[in-house]
C-alpha cells in the first residue's frame, strides 16, 4: 500500500433495504489534497458519506475502502473516529440532555483511550475547547447547552466544524455543509474548514453547489451519477457545472 | 386466597400488646380499622387501578411482623452504606418499623423543627398528632386500614410557622434482620404556615438473603403557603416488595415538589395523592424508574384539584431493560369548585429490551370548563440517529446508549429543588447504568456517624 494514499476506495457498492445506491465507486485521497463530490439529487452522495462513516442503515456487498492502510470498512464507527475519519453531518443530530460539554469530553477521552492515553483533565479539556471555539466562533453560551439542541442551521453547521477541530481528523467529509447557511456563516464555517487544512490532512467536500467552493478550493472534482463517479476533473468542473447544470453530463451518460 | 386475613387474625391475637407499644392517638384507629377490614380484601389484578399489581400478591407470603418490638440487631456505623453522601446530617433512620435517631440529629435540629418518633409525638403532644393523623389517608382505603390497624411507631416531623429549614432532612428505611419480614411504616409530617422543608426518603434492603415487605403511608398536611420537597428514593434488593401510599393535602399557596426515583427494586407500587384544597397550590409530581431483571415497578397518581387556580405537573419517566415491567396510572381531576385549573401529564418510557414491558393509562376527569389540562406517553427507543452521531465522534456504542439514558431522566431529576440530591441522583442514576452495585463502598459520608 502506497503510504502517501490516506483513502482508496474501490468499486464500493452499498445499499439499504435491499436497493443499491452506490454501484462502483472508485476514489484515491491523498493527504493535502481538496476534493469536491457533486451531483445532482438522488446521485448518492450522501450514501456514499454515511457508509464511509460506518451507518449501521447501510449495506456494503461489494469493494473496499482503505484507509491509510487499514480496512476501513471492518472498523466500527467510533474506531472510523478514533483513526481520523470526521463526518460533518447535513443534519446534525440533536441530542436533548447530553451538553455540548459531555459529549465532547467523552468523544475526546475516548480517543485517547483508545491510544492508551490518560484521559484530559477537567482543565486541560475547558482550554481546548476554549481553543477550538474560536475557530468558528462558536459562543460559549452554546457549548453549554445541549448537543444541536435549540441551534439555528448556522450554528448546527459551525458546531460541526468546531467538533472537527476537536477531534483533528486527517480526513474530513462534510456532507452539504453550506446547506441551510446563509453568507456569513458560510464564510465562517469556510474559513474554518480552511484553517483547519493542512499537508497531512485531506477533505471531501459534498455539495450541490459551486458556492462553497468558491471559498474551500478543491483539487479535484468529482460528479456522481446515479451511484458512480462519472466525470473527475479540476476546479473548472465546478465551475462548468454551475454554468450549463448537471443535464449535460446525464445525457451524455445515459446515452452510454 | 385472600391475604388479608392472616393480618387481620395477628392483630385480633396481639391487640393488646399493639396497644401497649403504640399511643392512644394510634389506637385510636385500630378498632374501626379491624371492623372495616373484616369484610374487606386486597385488590387483585381484576381491580381498577391495579391491573398489573395485585396487592393481594403482594401481601400474600407469610412475612413476620416485628409485634413484640424485639429489638432486631443492626450495626447501623457498619451496616448501613450511605448512597447519598453530604447531603444532609440531618438523618434519621427507620431499622425495618423502628424509629432510631441519629446524634448528630438531635444536636442540629434547630428551633421550630421536630423530628422524632410517631408514637412519642402522639403521646406528647396528642392534640397536635391526633388533627393530622389518619386525617389525611382515607381510612376507607384497605391498605391505609390496615396500616392503621398494625402500626405501632413511625416518624413525625413538624415544622413550626415561618420556619425554613435549610438542610434537607433526611430519612432512611432499612430493611435488616435474617428471617422474612413485613414492616408497616408510617410517616406524618405537618409543614404549618409559611414554612418551608426538604425531605428525602431512602429505601434500603442490608440482608438480601430474606424478603422483605414494606407497608407504607405517608401522610403530608401543607398549611397556607408551606413549602415542602419531598423525595424517595429507593435502591432496595430484588427481594424487596413496597407498597408506599402518599397522601397530601395543600392549603392555599402551598408549594410540593415530590420526585419518586426506583432504582433497584423487586415489586413495587407507589400511589401518590395529592388534593390541592386550597387556592394558588401548586403540585409537582416526578418519577423515574430504572428497572432490569424482573422487577416491577407501578407508579400511580391520582391530583385532585379542589379549589381555584392551582397548578400541577406531573412527569414520569421509565427506563426498563431485562424483562422488567413498568406501569403508570396517572388522575387529574378538577371538581366543579376548581375553575382556572391548570393541570399536566406527561409519561415517556424507553424500553430498552424486547422483553420488557409498559403500561401507561393517563386519565383526565375534568368537571369544569374553565381549566387547562394536558397528558401526553410515549413509549419508545433509544435513537439510533443519535446513537449513529456519537459513534461518528468517537464515543463507543454502549457509552453512547448510557449518556442518551442519562440524558433521558435529565429533566425528571431536574425538577428536584436541592442541588445536592440532583447531583447525587445523577450520580446513582450513572453508577446504575455502568452496572456497578450501588451500595457506596468508597463512601466517605459521616452522616451515619
Amino acid at each position: 500500500m502506497n503510504k502517501d494514499i490516506l483513502l482508496h476506495v474501490e468499486n464500493l457498492h452499498a445499499g439499504i433495504e435491499g436497493k443499491e445506491i452506490l454501484k462502483g465507486i472508485n476514489l484515491t485521497i491523498r493527504p493535502g489534497e481538496v476534493h469536491a463530490i457533486m451531483g445532482p439529487n438522488g446521485s448518492g452522495k450522501s450514501t456514499l458519506s454515511s457508509v464511509l462513516a460506518g451507518n449501521p442503515a447501510f449495506t456494503v456487498t461489494e469493494g473496499t475502502a482503505t484507509f491509510h492502510g487499514l480496512d476501513l470498512l471492518s472498523l466500527s464507527p467510533e474506531d472510523r473516529s478514533h483513526e481520523g475519519l470526521f463526518l460533518s453531518f447535513q443534519y446534525p443530530v440533536e441530542i436533548p440532555g447530553v451538553s455540548m460539554v459531555n459529549f465532547m469530553r467523552a468523544a475526546i477521552n475516548a480517543k485517547r483511550k483508545y491510544f492508551h492515553e490518560e484521559p484530559l483533565s477537567a482543565g486541560d479539556f475547558l482550554k481546548l475547547m476554549r481553543q477550538k471555539r474560536a475557530v468558528v466562533e462558536l459562543d460559549n453560551k452554546l457549548a453549554s447547552r445541549s448537543v444541536n439542541e435549540g441551534f439555528s442551521g448556522g450554528e448546527k453547521k459551525r458546531n460541526e466544524i468546531f467538533q472537527m477541530a476537536m477531534l483533528e481528523p486527517r480526513l474530513s467529509i462534510l456532507d452539504e455543509t453550506d446547506s441551510g447557511l446563509d453568507i456569513d456563516a458560510l464564510r465562517i464555517v469556510s474559513e474554518g474548514v480552511n484553517r483547519l487544512k493542512s499537508k497531512d490532512n485531506a477533505t471531501i467536500v459534498i455539495t450541490h453547489y459551486q458556492r462553497l467552493l468558491d471559498y474551500i478550493k478543491p483539487d479535484f472534482v468529482h460528479v456522481l451519477y446515479k451511484g458512480r463517479i462519472v466525470r473527475s476533473a479540476g476546479p473548472e468542473l465546478a465551475l462548468e457545472l454551475e454554468e450549463r447544470g448537471y443535464d449535460w453530463i446525464k445525457q451524455e451518460i445515459d446515452e452510454k | 386466597m385472600d391475604s388479608l386475613k392472616q393480618y387481620i387474625d395477628l392483630y385480633k391475637a396481639n391487640s393488646a400488646v399493639i396497644d401497649s407499644h403504640s399511643a392512644p392517638v394510634m389506637n385510636a384507629l385500630r378498632a374501626d380499622a379491624c371492623e372495616f377490614l373484616s369484610t374487606g380484601r386486597f385488590p387483585t389484578r381484576k381491580d381498577e387501578g391495579f391491573q398489573t399489581t395485585s396487592i393481594n400478591d403482594l401481601f400474600a407470603p407469610d412475612y413476620g411482623v416485628n409485634i413484640n418490638r424485639v429489638n432486631i440487631p443492626v450495626d447501623v456505623a457498619d451496616s448501613f452504606r450511605c448512597d447519598i453522601p453530604n447531603v444532609s446530617s440531618l438523618l434519621a433512620l427507620v431499622v425495618n418499623d423502628r424509629y432510631v435517631a441519629t446524634r448528630q440529629l438531635l444536636n442540629n435540629l434547630p428551633e421550630g423543627v421536630t423530628v422524632t418518633s410517631l408514637a412519642a409525638a402522639a403521646r406528647q403532644n396528642p392534640e397536635l398528632v391526633s388533627r393530622y393523623y389518619g386525617k389525611i389517608a382515607p381510612a376507607d382505603n384497605v391498605n391505609v386500614a390496615l396500616n392503621n390497624l398494625l402500626a405501632q411507631d413511625g416518624v413525625f416531623i413538624h415544622i413550626a410557622r415561618g420556619v425554613t429549614l435549610e438542610k434537607p432532612l433526611q430519612l432512611v428505611n432499612i430493611f435488616a434482620g435474617a428471617d422474612n419480614l413485613a414492616a408497616f411504616r408510617r410517616v406524618l409530617i405537618v409543614a404549618e404556615t409559611n414554612s418551608a422543608v426538604n425531605i428525602l426518603i431512602c429505601d434500603h434492603t442490608q440482608d438480601r438473603a430474606a424478603k422483605y415487605l414494606s407497608s407504607e403511608v405517608i401522610e403530608v398536611h401543607l398549611a397556607d403557603g408551606a413549602s415542602v420537597g419531598l423525595y424517595g428514593m429507593e435502591e432496595s434488593s430484588a427481594t424487596t416488595s413496597r407498597y408506599m401510599q402518599l397522601f397530601v393535602h395543600q392549603e392555599r399557596n402551598s408549594t410540593l415538589s415530590t420526585a419518586s426515583s426506583t432504582l433497584l427494586n423487586g415489586v413495587t407500587r407507589n400511589d401518590f395523592n395529592v388534593t390541592l384544597a386550597g387556592e394558588n397550590a401548586t403540585a409537582k409530581l416526578a418519577g423515574m424508574v430504572i428497572a432490569d431483571g424482573k422487577s416491577h415497578v407501578d407508579n400511580n397518581s391520582n391530583v385532585v384539584h379542589d379549589a381555584p387556580h392551582c397548578h400541577s405537573d406531573q412527569l414520569f419517566k421509565y427506563l426498563l431493560d431485562g424483562e422488567s415491567s413498568g406501569a403508570f396510572e396517572g388522575s387529574i381531576v378538577v371538581n366543579p369548585d376548581a375553575p382556572f385549573s391548570e393541570g399536566y401529564q406527561s409519561n415517556h418510557n424507553i424500553l430498552a429490551s424486547d422483553k420488557a414491558r409498559m403500561h401507561s393509562h393517563p386519565r383526565l376527569l375534568i368537571f369544569n370548563d374553565e381549566v387547562k389540562c394536558s397528558h401526553g406517553a410515549t413509549t419508545g427507543q433509544l435513537s439510533q440517529d443519535a446513537i449513529f452521531y456519537m459513534q461518528t465522534r468517537g464515543i463507543p456504542e454502549d457509552q453512547a446508549r448510557r449518556l442518551l439514558m442519562q440524558a433521558f431522566m435529565s429533566d425528571a431529576i431536574d425538577t428536584i429543588r436541592v442541588e445536592a440530591i440532583r447531583d447525587r441522583l445523577r450520580h446513582l442514576v450513572e453508577r446504575r447504568l455502568t452496572g456497578e452495585d450501588l451500595l457506596c463502598s468508597e463512601c466517605s459520608s459521616d452522616c451515619h456517624k
